[in-house]
């Protein structure tokens, strides 16, 4: 299956990842490219098969409801890139 | 046109915040009010490396409620990755339930104002964590990000689009309310955004079976504004419709202030939120056994306990509807029921404590008058310690000033006089003091009497501030006055 | 030249032979020396890592004795550390600095193991060169010209450079198994939900598995000892008891039963390596074992399905990255929409961003089902492959690699190509289960690498049998010179 640039932008927005106009090209084609090998599948017939989505045939445990973190918030906002109150800021957030 | 033409289409997302203790997948606290970020773990921050961990309690409380809406339980459910970009959601991904929900179909009857009731389909519910909180006061043009909340456990509760009138979401909305503060697995506090809905409205001429293009109006917090906003935005569809043109699907905002609902600018970029397994976390399984001593251990649900109010206490449908409404209303109800009259305890609840309650704005829990006292009030009027009018006096001290029914009683000499000695001599003077009244009544014929000792009574009670027992005085009236024709 | 093992400086240690603090300031030195020419160690705690030692020294002073007290490691850049920069090898976490530990990295604190620093890796964990690194690429210590392999090619660097007694990795298509092959030292990818992944940064959450990697089969049974085990803290780690390694690494290889996949053996192989492998193969008949072709069918499929399940992940586990609360940040946002794209932009290398970008195209509305759960079917049959080996076989061998370590830079515009090149290594991740890779000689002055690969939770026989080829060959105790 190959993709058109107009999906790159489509599928780079919704990874919010900006991609220079210059650097479309290139990109769409190693994406196909990539696309190209990943096709292989299609091949195979799969019907019936029960996805595998953990290597593991292992159910969830379960956590005892119990507070056992205590409040770090400054080890944790001295990595942050700005805050202020205590809050993390962001450019206004629009609803 | 009108109304009449066209048929609302309503369903609803409820979101219930579950009353755990620590937060769906980490060790947090979940206490509502604490200073900002605070309550965020590293898990919580989704810093580098950190790994999720279900909360038992959210899975439990999540199937009692499938329990007690009669719906199959997903004896192995998955929770799944809703991926989008929002500065209060740090993954950016919400784990969520997509494909196998805890709790699947299940129904809930509401009760209306009319005295009919509905079933109202629920298509599913499924646990998922909550985002944190965008503060919009100005930080130099910026938002602040708090995520206090980040993954607080909630349980979305999914309708069909069954409800047709902004009544009967409202009366959805209160049935899972309380059934959900029944069973104790949420506060259900709405001021504090325990329970939140997002509101699906489409609109249909009467008689067809299509839906229309349907609008959410999301984040609606209360059950008034849920009713506002439903008609609101029932008449914004209505007014589209009628001018030819059509409703565009999209999300919405309630604005209350305005009272009217408007386009959400965040959600105007296309979304495709890729759901996948969430891979950090196994399949959850749960057997029988564990759901047979969930439904065991089932607390009596709001229905049944209004079954049983009319059948044990002889309530009428209403009044056990209005008394089985809440747990603690429910409860406080029986305890003062305990007393012996349950039909006197569920008049003076429904009278006077919810009365009293909703004008100070205080909750049942926060009632000042225990039940206990509620009931000895009671028994004082139905031993002829006090008169009803009197009790009215003594559960208003109660209220604002505390105290137990028999001290106040004791205290401000409220004791009804029962002494037929001291009564005869008061209906002696009143009688003295009025020969007119007196002359009256002894020309008077029997309908005319009964009026004519009211008054007597009236002066009697008067003189003794309320505290002579009616109906004896009105026995030893009779007497003397027929005595002196 | 040969440098002393971890198990050989451990019983020194034992013995008083020698201090920690005197093989802390040995290591620290050679990385100074020689680390400018590979680039292996990007970062180095000196004075934290000689007050480790010397509390090491006093533990042991105290009484106190363990086959890691007071061992020198180095940590992959992918392993939280706390107070100490974690970069995972990108401009993103460039100045991160976590404030906790990893539970591998916290195990092997508690054992007493000496902390030196952080090795170089691809971005996120995303290569088979270390090509895409921020801090640039790791070199290989045979050839410097050419790549250590990856993603822990700094691991697998340092430790064949003799920077380390032993390195730290992750392995999520065989990102410890392949550079161990290519640097001539010994790699080992634990069972899925062996190793904690808590504090290890993800790639792709199912398959990412942490592991050691050092001289001999010997040292990585000492290392993973430490490393292993359940981690409550991880819902997806195992709740099996842990063997002692050590203990059955002896045990005779009389009646092992191999299976030869004979997929692994086809086009594509370089000749010198197939002639390496089938000597080693060969060693382990006269040790005993029996040689069995077996068959897995869908491992052509690997690739292709790795190549979409391993990206979706990852797409969705990076987008934590957005200049909120850690890491890099843009200039001058405008609005929230740019304050995410032009992190992200800037910060990501282009590996990372393609791949990013593969996994969002194969999750969205309309491919979910051609890709992603086309992929996880896929991998159930590779699985199953597997499984029904397992049936008639006790291990599997086969090359680690199809290649020896390639020229820097000959790959890197050519993503698909450098993909193949984790080939033999990749459908094990897929399967949950566990893999070595032990050196079994040279090609063109180039290690080759032997794959071993087991049923899940067979590390203990693993070991056993690498440990056993080593005791009988001498290419473990190869080094490069430098």
């Amino acid at each position: 299956m190959s993709v058109d640039q107009a999906e790159i932008e489509k599928i780079a927005q919704l990874a919010r990842i900006r991609v220079a106009p210059t650097d479309i090209a290139e990109l769409t084609e190693r994406i196909t490219g990539i696309l190209d090998m990943v096709d292989q599948m299609q091949a195979v017939d799969t019907s019936g098969v029960e996805p595998l989505a953990n290597p593991l045939n292992a159910s969830q445990r379960l956590r005892e409801d119990r507070v056992t973190e205590s409040d770090r918030r400054a080890e944790f906002q001295a990595v942050a890139p700005v805050t202020e109150s205590d809050l993390y800021l962001v450019p206004k957030v629009i609803d | 046109m009108s109304d009449s033409v066209w048929e609302t289409v309503i369903g609803l997302e409820v979101h219930v915040q579950l009353a755990t203790e620590s937060k769906i997948f980490s060790g947090s606290a979940t206490a509502f009010g604490a200073s900002p970020n605070s309550q965020a773990s590293a898990v919580d921050l989704a810093m580098p490396g950190m790994l999720p961990v279900l909360n038992e309690k959210a899975v439990r409380y999540a199937a009692m409620f499938g329990l007690a809406i009669d719906a199959e339980i997903g004896k192995r459910s998955v929770f799944d990755r809703k991926n989008y970009f929002y500065p209060d959601l740090p993954k950016g991904y919400q784990i969520s339930q997509f494909d196998h929900p805890i709790v699947g179909r299940g129904h809930v009857q509401i009760q209306l104002a009319d005295g009919s009731s509905r079933e109202i389909g629920v298509t599913r519910a499924h646990l998922e964590e909550d985002a944190g909180k965008s503060l919009h006061e100005d930080f130099h043009g910026m938002s602040g990000i708090d995520l206090n909340r980040a993954g607080t456990p909630l349980l979305e509760i999914v309708s069909e689009p069954e409800m047709r009138s902004a009544e009967e979401a409202v009366a959805y909305l209160k049935t899972i309310h309380s059934i959900v503060t029944y069973l104790g697995i949420s506060d259900g506090n709405m001021a504090e955004g325990s329970m939140r809905c997002d509101v699906n409205i489409s609109l249909r001429p009467h008689g067809t079976t299509e839906f229309g293009t349907r609008t959410e109006i999301k984040n609606v917090n209360s059950f008034r504004f849920v009713e506002k906003a439903i008609q609101i935005e029932t008449e914004r569809q209505m007014d589209i419709l009628e001018d030819g043109g059509s409703v565009v699907q999209e999300t919405r905002l309630y604005d209350a202030d305005r009272n009217e609902t408007r386009a959400m600018r965040s959600k105007e970029m296309a979304n495709d939120y890729r759901y996948f397994p969430e891979p950090d976390l196994l399949p959850v399984e749960i057997d029988d056994s564990y759901i047979e001593a969930l439904r065991e251990a089932l607390p009596e649900l709001p229905d049944a306990k209004r079954e049983r109010f009319e059948s044990q206490y002889g309530l009428g449908s209403y009044d056990a509807g209005v008394l089985s409404s809440e747990r603690d209303i429910a409860d406080y109800f029986e305890a003062a029921a305990a007393g012996g009259d349950a039909k006197a305890a569920a008049n003076w609840v429904q009278v006077e404590v919810l009365g009293a309650l909703n004008k100070t704005d205080l909750a049942m829990s926060e009632c000042p008058v225990p039940a206990t006292e509620l009931a000895a009030l009671i028994e004082r009027i139905n031993d002829s310690s006090i008169s009803g009018k009197i009790a009215k006096q003594v559960f208003e001290i109660l209220w604002n000033e505390g105290g137990s029914v028999d001290g106040i009683i004791e205290a401000r000499g409220f004791k009804q006089v029962s002494d037929s000695g001291a009564l005869e001599t008061m209906v002696e003077e009143v009688i003295a003091a009025n020969p007119e009244q007196v002359q009256q009544y002894l020309a008077a014929d029997e309908g005319k009497r009964k009026k004519l000792t009211g008054f007597f009574v009236g002066q009697i009670m008067k003189a003794s501030k309320g505290q002579a027992n009616p109906k004896l005085v009105n026995d030893i009236l009779a007497a003397k006055l027929d005595a002196s024709s | 030249m040969s440098l002393p093992t971890l198990a050989e400086l451990s019983r020194r240690l034992g013995k008083g032979d020698v201090s920690s603090v005197d093989l802390t300031r040995d290591y620290l030195a050679r990385i100074e020396a020689q680390d400018p020419a590979l680039n292996s160690v990007i970062t180095v705690i000196a004075e934290q890592a000689l007050a480790e030692a010397t509390a090491a020294d006093a533990r042991r002073a105290a009484g106190e004795s363990g086959a890691l007290l007071g061992i020198p490691l180095l940590h992959k850049d992918i392993f939280c550390t706390a107070g100490i920069r974690t970069s995972c090898g990108s401009k993103m976490l460039d100045n991160f600095v976590p404030p906790y530990d990893a539970t591998a990295v916290a195990r092997l604190k508690a054992a007493g193991a000496v902390t030196l620093g952080k090795t170089n890796c691809d971005e996120f964990a995303m290569g088979s060169s270390n090509e895409n690194s921020f801090y640039g690429p790791a070199c290989n210590p045979w050839n410097t010209e050419r790549v250590p392999g990856g993603s822990s090619g700094g691991s697998a660097a340092a430790v064949a450079a003799g920077f380390a007694a032993g390195a730290t990795g992750t392995d999520t298509g065989g990102s410890i198994r392949q550079p161990a092959a290519l640097c001539g030292i010994t790699g080992l990818k634990p069972t899925y939900g062996r190793v904690s992944r808590l504090g290890m940064v993800a790639f792709a959450s199912s398959l990412d598995q942490g592991g050691p990697l050092a001289a001999t089969a010997e040292d990585c049974a000492l290392l993973l000892q430490a490393m292993a085990g359940f981690d409550p803290a991880d819902s997806t780690s195992a709740e099996h008891e842990v063997d002692d390694y050590s203990a059955r690494l002896e045990a005779d290889l009389e009646g092992l039963k191999i299976g030869l996949p004979k997929e692994y053996f086809g086009d594509g192989l370089d000749a010198g390596i197939d002639t390496a492998v089938r000597a080693a193969l060969a060693e382990y008949q006269a040790l005993g074992a029996e040689l069995v072709e077996i068959s897995l069918p869908h491992t052509h499929l690997a690739v292709p399905a790795y190549y979409v399940i391993a990206p979706a992940e990852a797409s969705t586990n990076l987008s934590r990255y957005d200049g909120v609360r850690y890491g890099y940040r843009c200039e001058d946002p405008q609005d929230l929409y740019d304050l995410y794209t032009r992190t992200r932009e800037e910060a990501f290398g282009a590996e990372v961003k393609r791949r990013i970008l593969v996994g969002t195209y194969a999750l969205s509305a309309g491919y979910y089902d051609a890709y992603y759960r086309k992929a996880q079917q896929i991998r159930r049959l590779i699985q199953q492959d597997f499984l029904a080996a397992f049936d008639s076989v006790d291990l599997i061998m086969g090359p680690t690699t199809p290649h020896p370590a390639w020229v820097l830079g000959e790959k890197v515009n050519d993503p698909v190509a450098m993909y193949l090149e984790d080939i033999y290594t990749l459908s094990v991740n897929l399967a949950g289960l566990p893999g070595m890779s032990v050196p079994v000689g040279f090609v063109d002055e180039l290690p080759v690498g032997l794959q071993l690969i087991g049923p899940h939770f067979s590390e203990a026989r693993l070991l056993n049998a690498a440990h056993r080829y080593q005791q009988v060959t001498d290419w473990h105790t190869r080094r490069p010179a430098l």
